[in-house]
């Protein structure tokens, strides 16, 4: 398996791949911890929130 | 549910705390002696422990691990037991891991003059301290993490991610980074070279303003901004976006250092694209931490450590704003190599970390020896004293960069660069002087501040074990209805370690893999050879010295540097070098042609160079390196050296690190006697052979 990935990559030309996947890769996580945040319930939010000023 | 009494550990956070205010003078002291040695080179330059190469490293050191790594540790060990509701998992470990960190730091402050460095920047410890690192590190996160997992609170608060991101993104950095080939006791090689050993270098170089520098000092934000305004974080959605999305991007950010250099083109796109989108997540925070004091801005006036806070936030803003500008290619051409990075880095230390520290430390030393701050008088004076040292210390600076870049870039209108490299460097001197000025102002302001501590420490009594009570948590949670699927990763510290560690593996993955596989990244030049045994002599002086700290091996393409300094330099002539010396800063020429064409010197003008620089260039900063003329090149370390290289895969014969020093003498004793024809007596064996023959070996195997 790994010779197959080393003999890949050795020959490999076209390089411009890893910045557009990379992009993809962040608007992918991006999106996500938007959706995560707005998923967020705002009660809970506001517990944490407050969570240094307790102790 | 039953209510439980325990105790938070104050003796641990009071040992960081001291340990802070102390390392913080020292190496500032150390910062303005490196600064003063480029005022006064003769003077302060105390040859060969304490010239500027080997004790800038330490005055980086002992700022970056010492001051600010002190200061981390303090505010991680009193807001994480109190955000958890817990005591520290053990008492054992914490005074491991506060010994063991001080104990590094003595390493370091006794081998870092003495010469023994990997000269591999903010990495300079060589391996057996490296292991160390490693051991205390782990020790800190397995404290943490037991902690987290005893914890009295469900809800893992913003500040404790970036704790976790902290520890885990460090231990990788270090891991990777630190991969070096001991020779001796204390010396090493890279396990990396050339390109590849600048990536891995700055992909750890980068990150660790990142997560040595920032993540745990936003942590600290969160907490200790909140607690002194008396008044919750403006927005904590916007804290969990801030968190995300920063430990994604600044993990690629890495090759923005290695801009128009030898490494490959889409590593450096990567770089720049991933840098700029820093801005965001970085801003996003710092107008997080400033709107936390909305409605507040009248206490501002009135309380110092607010003010603290509010200028690190803000410095915060500056240099997270000026790091993505610096990364477009355009401003990088200009600002690389040259002062204005220095102002850069300073914002961000004297500013973002400094500020934070002394606001945290004037905040938390009252309460947990319960008593009044000694003098607000005084912090007042502190505060005003370091927020003019830091303009003091960046405006010189600023205008010194710009100065000394278009003065390296001028040409005549015939065509001929105007200004020789000299000219630039004694331009320098009145900002200089100015620039330890503003240092001077800083490290009073902080003796000032450590008077005050200590005055407050005097005065109360140290409540060493907190009395505190919360209720237990529930043993088996019951889920909410409709609860969303990220609740289930909020609660639990292992897969979000684990997250976090897929989070920065991606970048660092996706930029380092391709460059050590990829062939066509690295083309090879067939005439470039390994060094010889007393080049590779020379070159291990070279990096014991330190002489990266002021001197470039690196061409970049344009027509400013070709003209002054020969050919651009290609990837493949550093594939023999471990571990690269492309350095970061230019106070004294690029020396990677040195040795060809229109650069190349006699040997005996190196010789009375190393001797007294400012005898050949007069107004030069340079220290003398006359101890080299006297000390005698440890031979014996040859053949090691040699097998080592071998092992690393430079293609030396099978049986030559049994000939290497024969080969080595022929070659000293023709320096030699080319110098005696120059009226210098000088034996073959001294160090300084080795030096002149690793200099004039310097860019010439492309000529070949």
């Amino acid at each position: 398996m790994y010779s197959f990935i080393k003999k890949y990559t050795e020959t490999m030309q076209d390089q411009n791949i890893y910045p557009l996947f990379s992009l993809l890769v962040f608007v992918v996580f991006f999106v996500a911890v938007l959706w995560y945040v707005k998923a967020l319930d705002k009660n809970e939010v506001e517990e944490i929130k407050n969570l240094p000023l307790e102790h | 549910m039953q209510v439980e009494s325990f105790q938070y550990d104050n003796k641990t956070v009071r040992n960081f705390a001291i340990a802070t205010i102390i390392w913080g003078v020292v190496g500032m002291t150390v910062g303005l002696w490196v600064a003063l040695q480029l005022v006064y080179p003769t003077v302060l330059n105390l040859q060969p422990y304490f010239n500027f190469g080997r004790i800038r490293p330490l005055h980086t050191n002992a700022v970056i691990f010492a001051f600010v790594g002190n200061a981390m540790f303090m505010g991680i060990y009193y807001s994480l037991q109190r955000l958890l509701k817990a005591r520290m998992f053990s008492d054992a470990l914490s005074a491991i891991h506060f010994w063991g960190w001080q104990l590094i730091i003595v390493a370091a402050a006794i081998t870092l003059p003495l010469g023994f460095s990997t000269a591999k920047e903010y990495a300079e410890l060589e391996w057996p301290i490296d292991i160390a690192i490693t051991i205390v590190w782990v020790i800190f996160g397995f404290n943490m993490f037991a902690t987290i997992i005893k914890r009295r609170e469900r809800h893992l608060y913003v500040a404790v991610w970036f704790y976790i991101a902290t520890f885990v993104t460090v231990a990788v950095l270090h891991l990777v980074n630190s991969l070096e080939l001991p020779v001796t006791l204390f010396k090493s090689y890279s396990w990396y070279a050339g390109v590849q050993d600048a990536l891995v270098q700055w992909w750890y170089g980068h990150n660790a303003v990142a997560f040595f520098l920032t993540t745990p000092f936003l942590g600290l934000m969160y907490y200790f901004m909140p607690k002194a305004a008396n008044r919750p974080v403006f927005s904590y959605k916007l804290s969990i976006i801030h968190f995300w999305a920063l430990i994604f991007l600044y993990i690629w950010a890495g090759p923005h250092h290695l801009l128009y250099t030898a490494l490959p083109n889409w590593a450096q796109s990567l770089g720049i694209v991933f840098s700029f989108m820093l801005i965001f997540p970085s801003w996003g925070g710092m107008i997080n931490g400033l709107l936390t004091l909305r409605g507040a801005w009248d206490k501002v006036r009135e309380d110092v450590i607010l003010k603290f806070m509010v200028v690190a936030v803000t410095a915060y803003g500056m240099s997270t704003f000026e790091g993505p500008m610096l990364s477009l290619k355009s401003i990088n051409a200009v600002a690389h190599f040259s002062d204005w990075i220095i102002a850069h880095v300073h914002i961000g230390g004297l500013g973002w970390n400094g500020m934070l520290t002394f606001g945290i430390l004037y905040w938390l030393i009252p309460r947990i020896y319960k008593t009044e701050l000694y003098s607000k008088k005084l912090a007042n004076i502190h505060f005003w004293l370091a927020t003019l040292g830091i303009l003091f210390y960046a405006i010189p600076m600023y205008w010194a960069g710009f100065q000394q870049v278009a003065m390296w870039k001028q040409f005549t209108p015939s065509g001929q660069l105007k200004y020789q490299f000299l000219e630039t460097v004694t331009y320098m001197a009145p900002f200089y002087a100015m620039r330890a000025l503003g240092g001077t102002l800083y490290l009073t302001g902080a003796i000032i501040g450590m008077v005050n501590y200590f005055k407050t420490i005097g005065q109360g009594t140290l409540q060493a074990n907190e009395d505190a009570q919360a209720p237990a948590l529930e043993k088996t949670y019951t889920q909410h209805t409709g609860e969303h699927w990220h609740r289930w990763i909020e609660r639990r510290p292992t897969p979000f370690l684990l997250l976090s560690l897929i989070v920065i593996l991606i970048g660092g993955l996706v930029e380092l893999v391709p460059t050590f596989l990829v062939k066509s990244n690295i083309p090879t030049i067939s005439s470039v050879k390994p060094y010889t045994a007393l080049e590779l002599q020379g070159r291990d002086i070279y990096t014991r010295e330190g002489c990266y700290t002021c001197h470039s091996q690196m061409i970049r393409p344009f027509r400013s540097e070709t003209e002054r300094y020969g050919e651009y330099s290609k990837a493949g002539e550093f594939v023999y070098d471990h571990p690269f010396q492309w350095g970061s800063k230019r106070t004294g020429p690029d020396l990677a042609r040195e040795g060809s064409g229109n650069l190349k010197k006699s040997n005996s003008w190196h010789y009375n160079h190393f001797e007294e620089p400012n005898s050949i260039s007069t107004g030069s900063v340079m220290p003398s390196y006359s101890f080299l003329i006297d000390d005698n090149l440890d031979t014996a370390s040859t053949p090691l050296k040699i097998n080592a290289m071998r092992t690393l895969g430079v293609p030396y014969a099978a049986d030559y690190a049994s000939k290497a020093n024969q080969d080595l003498m022929i070659q000293a004793k023709a320096i030699s006697d080319d110098l005696q024809k120059d009226g210098i007596k000088v034996s073959p064996n001294k160090e300084i052979i080795a030096l002149i023959a690793y200099m004039q070996r310097l860019g010439t195997d492309i000529n070949k």
